[in-house]
């Protein structure tokens, strides 16, 4: 019975082995470095309504990243959620969101080698939530300023997300490979595949992202910057009483 | 300064935060405890991709592989479905419980709580 539990669903994320010792200490470090600004960054993105939201959205990516789909012939994808936590809770607490993630997946759930936990920070956490941050960003600034703007904003960096996070991957492989395999073919498999999770990624991204807009549009930290310019338009209107507070 | 404030005015807030946070933590459980038996166990992009490229045969057995919930699955559990919505379910509540203490513990104190 166990044997059959035991064949599901192996590790995911980059396990053990796979990089060689300096390129997995010189990740490591990275990742502490990184969640370290992100403990600060932090500070400045909650407060009392939206910190409540931070083990939501960690617990929500977790449970996500749990559902591979499947993509094309005999291979698989799932969320990594860098851009979905980023928009919703600020990119240093998505950082913090998806380290915590990683963390308890590597130490409880066998998924990500403990010696490539570094590497697997740098690429989901730091690469993935930056990338998806500032594409999101980028797209937000093209597109009118509405609220509704911030779906397709959103899915913009999580399509970009995933493929740059396994291109970052693949730069490390170049550093630090333990086999040697041909580079140019690494970076086209591992290109192609993943810019297909990318568009399951953005779709599951925009789903998450529209719902929560939806109802609560002042909970998504990607769409305050939208909510302020619009309160600004909207207060002239209310006279000189605002002027004299000002 | 309070820009929380003057977003509290411009939209009327229909659904409590305490409604957000209930449906989502649903939305996460039933994810992680469910709908996670039905995901596809075919290898996922990197592995398929190092398989392909003949390097997955580095990577190592993983040192905490004896963990009670290693891959997902609970020890213990004999039902395959059961083993695998304890596991989904523990993390998704232990994640919840890390992170959202860090977010409670960092977040800026609003007047009156400071």
């Amino acid at each position: 019975m166990l044997q059959i539990v035991c064949n599901r669903l192996p590790g995911m994320h980059v396990p053990d082995g796979f990089l060689d010792a300096p390129t997995s200490v010189a990740t490591g470090a990275i990742a502490v470095a990184g969640v370290g600004l992100a403990l600060r960054g932090a500070r400045r993105e909650l407060d009392d309504r939206t910190a409540p939201l931070v083990g939501l959205v960690a617990a929500f990516v977790f449970a996500t990243q749990m559902v591979n789909f499947p993509v094309g012939a005999g291979t698989s994808g799932h969320l990594l959620g860098g851009a979905l936590a980023a928009v919703l809770v600020g990119p240093w607490t998505a950082v913090l969101c998806l380290s915590t993630v990683l963390i308890v997946q590597c130490l409880l759930f066998a998924d990500g080698g403990i010696t490539a936990l570094g590497t697997n920070i740098t690429l989901m956490a730091l690469v993935g939530v930056g990338i998806g941050w500032l594409v999101f960003l980028l797209v937000q600034r093209l597109l009118p300023g509405t609220i509704a703007a911030t779906v397709p904003a959103a899915a913009c960096g999580a399509l970009v997300a995933v493929p740059a996070t396994a291109l970052a991957f693949t730069l490390l492989y170049a550093v630090g490979g333990e086999a040697p395999v041909p580079l140019d073919a690494l970076v086209t498999a591992m290109l192609g595949w993943h810019s297909v999770i990318g568009v399951g990624e953005a779709i599951i991204t925009a789903f998450a992202i529209s719902a929560v807009t939806a109802v609560r549009p002042d909970l998504v930290y990607g769409a305050r910057k939208v909510l302020a310019v619009r309160a600004l338009e909207i207060r002239p209107a209310a006279g000189a009483d605002d002027r004299t507070v000002a | 300064m309070s820009t929380p404030a003057t977003e509290g005015r411009q939209l009327p807030r229909r659904v409590s935060t305490r409604a957000v946070l209930v449906t989502g933590l649903l939305a996460a459980l039933l994810i992680a405890g469910f709908l996670s038996y039905y995901a596809s166990g075919k290898p996922d992009g990197l592995e398929y991709v190092a398989d392909q490229q003949g390097f997955a045969a580095n990577a190592q057995e993983h040192q905490a592989g004896d963990s009670p919930l290693a891959d997902y699955a609970t020890r213990g559990v004999e039902d395959d479905r059961a083993s695998s919505a304890v596991a989904g379910v523990t993390g998704t509540v232990l994640v919840l419980v890390i992170a959202g203490g860090a977010g409670l513990l960092l977040r800026r104190r609003g007047p009156g709580q400071a």
